[in-house]
């Protein structure tokens, strides 16, 4: 299914380096590699997720192909269009077609403007609607995401959190985008919100032909959304897969740690829970070699010095592609754990 | 709104009452007996007697101070010492010369202050940001009287500097004394404004990059708003809540340095007025004018109130 479709993101190489400032003249004295050498392809109309822990750089990744931070290097491709090279205004225009929802709805939308005025300064500045078009469309908008017209002039704090998440979608809908970037949309909710916001999402992409790129920790969420997973690791992928092929037979020892540490309901049958030594490391000085080396219970000596290309393992379809030296050797037991506990 | 107004005027009362019991009292704490003062060192006893039971300073204190609050209400400070002529008159067109100085220097404050913080703010950690900052770190220490003696002397009676400075050398841009003309009122009003325009600036930088920080700036941009618009009409306006309350405050500020800006350029203002009075030990206009400029304060806080709920209309203070 997804190969007769249109390619809509490109990342490629994707990078982000934040300067850390010190000494007395403040100059550059090391670098945060928050995302370092990501590339992946979103199509259109589907879902794709990022997932990982805290710090993993599945953010940035998200605020780098919007250019909300500047990235270091690297390409970003979005329908034909290299957006690195874009100039302000010409990024600005392309914004049309890239939105994004935050993650905490009660800071992303300005306590100054009524949700009218939030509603109409995007259509404004994209210049979407005819002027005299845009009341209706406001109306319209509200009520696609399930507020009412009459709550068009109110000011955001008179919104509950889940009603503000909505007009956080309505506003990234106003424009009428091609591709939305959700990032954290439904982690600041509660879970019955959460449901209600995703269910909306899911609805919004069959009725407009949207697609989404949604960045999440939280894997039962990402299991409900997403058509194909990323999974990320201190900057890295570790590996990308179509979602049935991820969660029943992942390949990278990082990914099974994650999976394993969903809650299950099912009291008979209980996982082995996989836990992990250690932190993550700092990705200002992340580990030569493979980054997960450090708390991987398979790391050998080619782990520490050879850094894993992305790629499809013998007994995958060359849609699951995994950063792991010894996939194979895993999966059919020739490795074996190093069990320090 | 008009609700607001009014329950905010009524709150001005008890600290009416306050700054009059405090003025009132002034009198009686300051060493020495007022109608021995009022009669001069010399004059006999009996004299002073007279005087004294004229003045009603022989009653209870309660009875002076109701006395003296229902003069004022209805607009009489009495009398001053010097020329016996009515305080209130003392004061008359001295208060709109006083009024007009702090004015002009919290809008030229208030002007320099929000560009120099916004500038700051949007440059931040840059070579700009720190010389604005450094600036105002200087213009804050610097006292008022100095500075104001300093603009004096380079710019009303000017310096000798050598032929190679192409202007500044012995110019007299402007009437270093006096009030009215355009020409007199720049350097008081730069004197007087610009420990204030500091303030602000510093206070406009804090607020605006708190403001900058928040996500809903983020949307803004996600948006594609134009960084200017982004920085005017979603950072500005949110970033002026606090600062405009430190305008108000500043007019406190700006009305007690107007003191010392009126005697060092000889601006015939309240200010002066206190000044001569205190070295004529003239009390009744002391008084006086101390409860003008206090009622001025406590009038000026109101408008800022006011303007508070009006900028902000997401909060409500009722």
């Amino acid at each position: 299914m997804v190969d007769e479709q249109k390619m809509l993101l490109n990342v490629k190489n994707l990078k982000q380096y934040f300067p850390i400032k010190g000494g007395i003249l403040g100059r550059t004295v090391n670098y945060v590699k928050a995302v370092d050498d990501v590339s992946f392809t979103v199509y259109e109309g589907e879902t794709v997720s990022i997932v990982g822990e805290s710090g993993c750089g599945k953010s940035t990744t998200g605020r780098a192909i919007l250019r909300l931070d500047e990235p270091t290097s690297g390409n970003v491709e979005f329908d034909g269009a290299d957006l690195l090279s874009l100039n302000k205004k010409e990024m600005n225009r392309m914004r049309k077609h890239l939105q994004i929802i935050f993650q905490d709805p009660y800071a992303s939308i300005n306590p100054r403007h009524t949700v009218r005025q939030i509603l109409t300064e995007a259509m404004e500045i994209q210049n979407v609607w005819p002027k005299e078009k845009r009341d209706e469309k406001v109306i319209e908008l509200l009520e696609t995401v399930g507020l009412g017209a009459h709550q068009a002039d109110r000011f955001p704090h008179e919104f509950s959190g889940g009603q503000r998440q909505r007009i956080g979608i309505a506003r990234a809908l106003s424009v009428n985008p091609k591709l939305i970037i959700a990032d954290e949309a439904v982690s600041a909710l509660d879970v019955s919100i959460q449901a209600q916001v995703l269910n909306l999402l899911k609805k919004l992409q069959r009725e407009l032909n949207l697609t989404y790129l949604f960045i999440s920790h939280d894997l039962g969420v990402v299991r409900h959304i997403s058509d194909r997973i990323i999974v990320m690791y201190l900057g890295k992928i570790v590996e990308i897969a179509d979602k049935k092929s991820l969660f029943e037979n992942p390949k990278h020892p990082y990914t099974k740690a994650l999976l394993s540490a969903i809650p299950s309901t099912d009291v008979d049958n209980k996982k082995e829970r996989i836990l992990l030594k250690g932190d993550v490391p700092s990705p200002i000085d992340p580990p030569k070699g493979c980054r997960f080396h450090t708390r991987c219970p398979f790391a050998t000596e080619l782990c520490r010095t050879e850094v894993p290309e992305l790629r499809s393992s013998s007994d995958t379809t060359s849609d699951h592609q995994v950063a792991c030296h010894h996939a194979e050797a895993i999966e059919s037991g020739s490795l074996q754990p190093v069990v320090s506990s | 709104m008009i609700q607001f107004t009014i329950r905010r005027i009524l709150q001005t009362i008890p600290v009416l009452i306050g700054v009059s019991i405090l003025v009132f009292s002034m009198m009686h704490l300051i060493p020495g007996d007022p109608a021995q003062i009022m009669a001069g060192e010399s004059a006999p006893q009996e004299q002073v007697d007279n005087l004294r039971e004229n003045l009603g300073l022989n009653d209870p204190l309660p009875v002076q101070y109701f006395r003296y609050i229902s003069d004022v209400v209805q607009g009489d400070l009495g009398n001053s010492i010097r020329g016996g002529t009515e305080v209130v008159s003392e004061i008359g067109s001295r208060f709109w010369v006083t009024v007009e100085l702090a004015f002009y220097s919290t809008v030229l404050a208030v002007f320099i202050g929000i560009i120099a913080g916004v500038i700051s703010a949007t440059r931040r950690n840059t070579f700009v940001d720190t010389g604005v900052m450094v600036l105002a770190l200087f213009s804050l220490s610097m006292p008022n009287f100095w500075l104001g003696l300093m603009l004096i002397q380079w710019f009303s009676i000017g310096i000798d500097l050598p032929s190679w400075i192409p202007f500044l050398d012995n110019t007299s841009w402007f009437k270093p004394s006096g009030w009215g003309s355009f020409s007199q009122l720049v350097l008081p009003v730069i004197t007087l404004g610009t420990g204030s325009a500091a303030i602000i600036a510093r206070m406009t930088r804090s607020s605006m990059l708190d403001v900058i920080g928040q996500d809903y700036i983020r949307t803004a941009r996600a948006k594609g708003v134009k960084e200017r618009i982004v920085i005017y009409r979603h950072a500005l306006k949110n970033a002026l809540i606090p600062v405009v309350t430190v305008i108000g405050l500043q007019f406190g500020t700006l009305l007690g340095g107007a003191v010392l800006t009126e005697t060092v350029f000889a601006i015939n203002g309240m200010g002066r007025l206190i000044i001569d009075s205190i070295s004529a030990r003239d009390f009744p206009v002391v008084q006086g004018t101390i409860l003008v400029i206090a009622l001025l304060f406590v009038f000026v806080n109101l408008l800022v109130d006011i303007a508070y709920k009006l900028l902000n209309k997401r909060i409500d203070l009722d």
